[in-house]
């Protein structure tokens, strides 16, 4: 139900300029956030080092945004192909429940603990887990023909019975040290988390831009009929993309209960699939899908911690974030809207055929 | 084509979603009726069939009460699940109910309790506020033409925001005319009662009814869910019917959120977290297609019901914990978009081969 485009994207000659303005617009927002926090806290650049770890308001958000950035990250590749994961929350918190499972949850006061299954198995379990539930959703959007709204609201209702149901109902807590680590730990001085962001980047960017794959699921997310008669397995790449998010929720899932050493059932990652969606339209990806940045959802992702963290530390009531989000929901989509996007590109029509 | 005019011409035959094939001869078009009425008839069928297992399994559970009580604690539920109805009959959908609900409680309290404001000004004005903030998300999504999902996303997050705004602790209500309006019950023959939430339920039931099969903005949201291009080329109101759509859907919301008040006598931002879910849900069970134009008004109080009864049946087994019913509820969601998929790829493949 897209109008046609008559924007900008059809012109050969300016797409280089467009592409650069996709990561521009969340790149110029994200510094304007910073840019306030430095007038409301003159100390908000500030990064020192303690105890040979780094400290500072930027090093904490970058750390607290690094579960929202890997979901944003999985996110994206479904979005583009026209699809939607709103299961991601109730994945993230099947995973911390499968990993605070597996540790075991008894508090040994003498000596270490030692836990249940070694930490390989642990990461591992929870992680093809969540794997396994992004295969679930694959299959009922690709196979089944479901519309991935639904497919994926299918999880949401009943992920956090099974998160739920694999804890028991109790929220556990982690005792187990080396699991701090991928959540709360810092290697060179930098927190472990942003290593994994780094990772899921490189390894993501690599499949999208340096094979055909992002082309393939860019083909899809434009036109799904016209991508299988040129030859693309539409079906298959869905499917592995759904799978691919379900993986990054995992991954997401074990940073967050190893952050806040333990597993909830019924609160962790509490909205976060919003959020996911929300970090990846401010990154610039479309919602009615085709083109893709995954770096502009990383950034997406960091003007959402920005603006926590900033309404944080202006000492305003953090709930208040929601009321700020609503509006750059509405302020964003209203200017990604084809009707207006048309309109500004009637504009600059008019600008260059002036002079 | 054909299928709209069908849907106009619905007037004939008023019980009846438009048929979702073109119109075929006469005996495959019987066959057609029966297989649109078929979700409805497995809802109900399913809701017989969990209510008669538990009839069998527990002592006390066949009652007349423990039927009535599915709507007392339900009532709002199926309020706002109406509302949703008709989005999702549109081809749209409403992530912002369950916050507006909360929305409502925490005004109605604040007002009530903070202010010493009228019982009857407040609900006018809460009624008035959802309404409104329907109206703004509908206007939004016809006149930029966004997808409804990410527009009642951020009312969604708005109306949660509010909340916070005026309170992040709960506000117990003391006001007298709302204490008496909760503690009121009808009595109904052998000992039996319903709640003042049961009767506003069913009225906004009534009128749904009527709106959806009986008015021209009904045919015309079964028109615009059937296809939106259509619609508009055919000359029908599509703006002004989906601004409305959003716009009632907003209005049952907030009629549900004084539902809720009166049940829970408390204002609260965390009231009705995940009901749009909830909703969504209850609307799917009973038949609704999610890409619009089919399904019943009817149907959603049985998919409310069916709930409610998921959650009377995990209750009186006690060992069952709480969260069975998350997954039940997925499961069986699960199940009729299955169904609804096999009738889909059915239907296709009869007017494929004819």
């Amino acid at each position: 139900m897209r109008a046609p485009s008559l924007g900008v994207e059809a012109v050969p000659q300016p797409l280089r300029r467009v592409m650069r303005k996709r990561i521009f617009w969340p790149l110029a927002t994200l510094a304007l956030l910073l840019l306030f926090s430095l007038a409301t806290n003159p100390h908000f650049f500030a990064v020192t080092i303690r105890d040979g770890h780094l400290y500072g308001s930027l090093v904490d958000i970058l750390n607290r945004a690094s579960p929202l950035m890997i979901i944003a990250m999985g996110l994206t590749l479904v979005i583009a192909t026209h699809g939607i994961d709103i299961s991601v929350g109730a994945v993230v918190a099947i995973s911390a429940a499968v990993a605070a499972t597996l540790i075991g949850g008894e508090l040994v006061l003498s000596g270490a603990h030692v836990p249940r299954f070694p930490l390989p198995v642990v990461v591992l379990g929870a992680l093809a887990v969540a794997t396994l539930f992004g295969m679930w959703n694959g299959v009922l959007v690709s196979l089944v023909g479901m519309q991935p709204i639904v497919a994926t609201l299918i999880l949401l209702v009943a992920g956090r019975g099974v998160a739920q149901l694999i804890t028991s109902g109790q929220i556990i807590t982690i005792y187990y040290s080396p699991y701090f680590l991928i959540g709360n730990g810092f290697v060179l001085g930098i927190p472990f988390s942003l290593f994994i962001v780094a990772a899921v980047l490189a390894v993501l960017a690599f499949l999208a831009r340096r094979t055909a794959l992002g082309l393939f699921i860019e083909a899809i997310g434009l036109n799904p009929i016209a991508a299988r008669f040129t030859g693309i397995r539409a079906r298959s790449i869905t499917f592995w993309v759904y799978a691919v998010c379900g993986l990054c929720a995992g991954i997401a899932g074990l940073i967050v209960s190893s952050n806040v050493k333990s597993a909830d059932g019924n609160n962790a990652g509490l909205l976060l699939e919003l959020d996911a969606i929300l970090a990846v339209v401010l990154g610039g990806t479309s919602l009615s899908g085709g083109r893709f940045t995954l770096l502009g959802s990383v950034v997406g992702a960091l003007i959402i911690q920005t603006l926590t963290t900033t309404i944080y530390s202006v000492g305003v009531a953090p709930e208040v974030t929601l009321v700020v989000k609503a509006l750059v929901v509405f302020v964003v989509s209203i200017l990604q809207s084809d009707r207006v996007r048309n309109r500004i590109a009637a504009l600059g029509q008019i600008g260059e055929a002036a002079p | 084509m054909s299928n709209l005019n069908a849907a106009v011409s619905a007037r004939s035959a008023p019980a009846e979603a438009p048929p979702i094939a073109p119109a075929l001869s006469g005996r495959a078009a019987r066959f057609r009726v029966d297989a649109r009425l078929l979700p409805l008839a497995v809802t109900l069928a399913l809701f017989v069939l969990m209510f008669g297992a538990g009839s069998l399994l527990f002592d006390g559970f066949f009652s007349l009460q423990v039927f009535l009580n599915l709507f007392v604690d339900n009532a709002f539920l199926v309020v706002t699940a109406i509302g949703m109805t008709f989005v999702i009959l549109s081809g749209g959908i409403d992530l912002s109910v369950g916050s507006v609900i909360a929305l409502t409680t925490m005004l109605s309290a604040t007002l009530l309790e903070r202010h010493g404001v009228n019982p009857a000004a407040v609900i006018a004005l809460a009624l008035l506020l959802g309404a409104s903030l329907g109206f703004v998300q509908g206007l939004v999504i016809q006149t930029f033409q966004i997808q409804p999902f990410i527009v009642t996303l951020a009312g969604m997050f708005l109306a949660r925001g509010l909340c916070y705004l005026i309170s992040i602790d709960s506000i117990a209500i003391t006001n007298p005319f709302y204490t008496r309006v909760s503690a009121l019950r009808f009595s109904l023959p052998f000992d039996t009662s319903i709640s003042m939430n049961v009767v506003i339920a069913l009225v906004v039931l009534a009128v749904a009814v009527y709106l959806a099969h009986y008015t021209r903005f009904g045919r015309t949201v079964y028109a615009i869910g059937g296809s939106e291009q259509s619609a508009l080329l055919m000359g029908l109101p599509v703006a002004r019917t989906k601004v409305l759509i959003y716009t009632l859907s907003g209005f049952c919301s907030a009629l549900a959120g004084i539902a809720f008040t009166f049940y829970m006598l408390s204002g609260y931002g965390l009231h009705a977290m995940g009901m749009e879910m909830d909703a969504i849900a209850a609307a799917v069970v009973c038949g609704t297609l999610l890409t619009g134009g089919s399904g019943y008004v009817i149907g959603t109080l049985f998919g409310v019901l069916i709930f409610g009864t998921i959650q009377t049946l995990i209750m009186f087994q006690g060992s069952l914990s709480s969260w069975w019913t998350k997954i039940v509820i997925g499961l069986l969601t699960l199940v009729f978009c299955l169904f609804q998929k096999a009738f889909e790829r059915g239907s296709a493949r009869r007017s494929a081969s004819r």
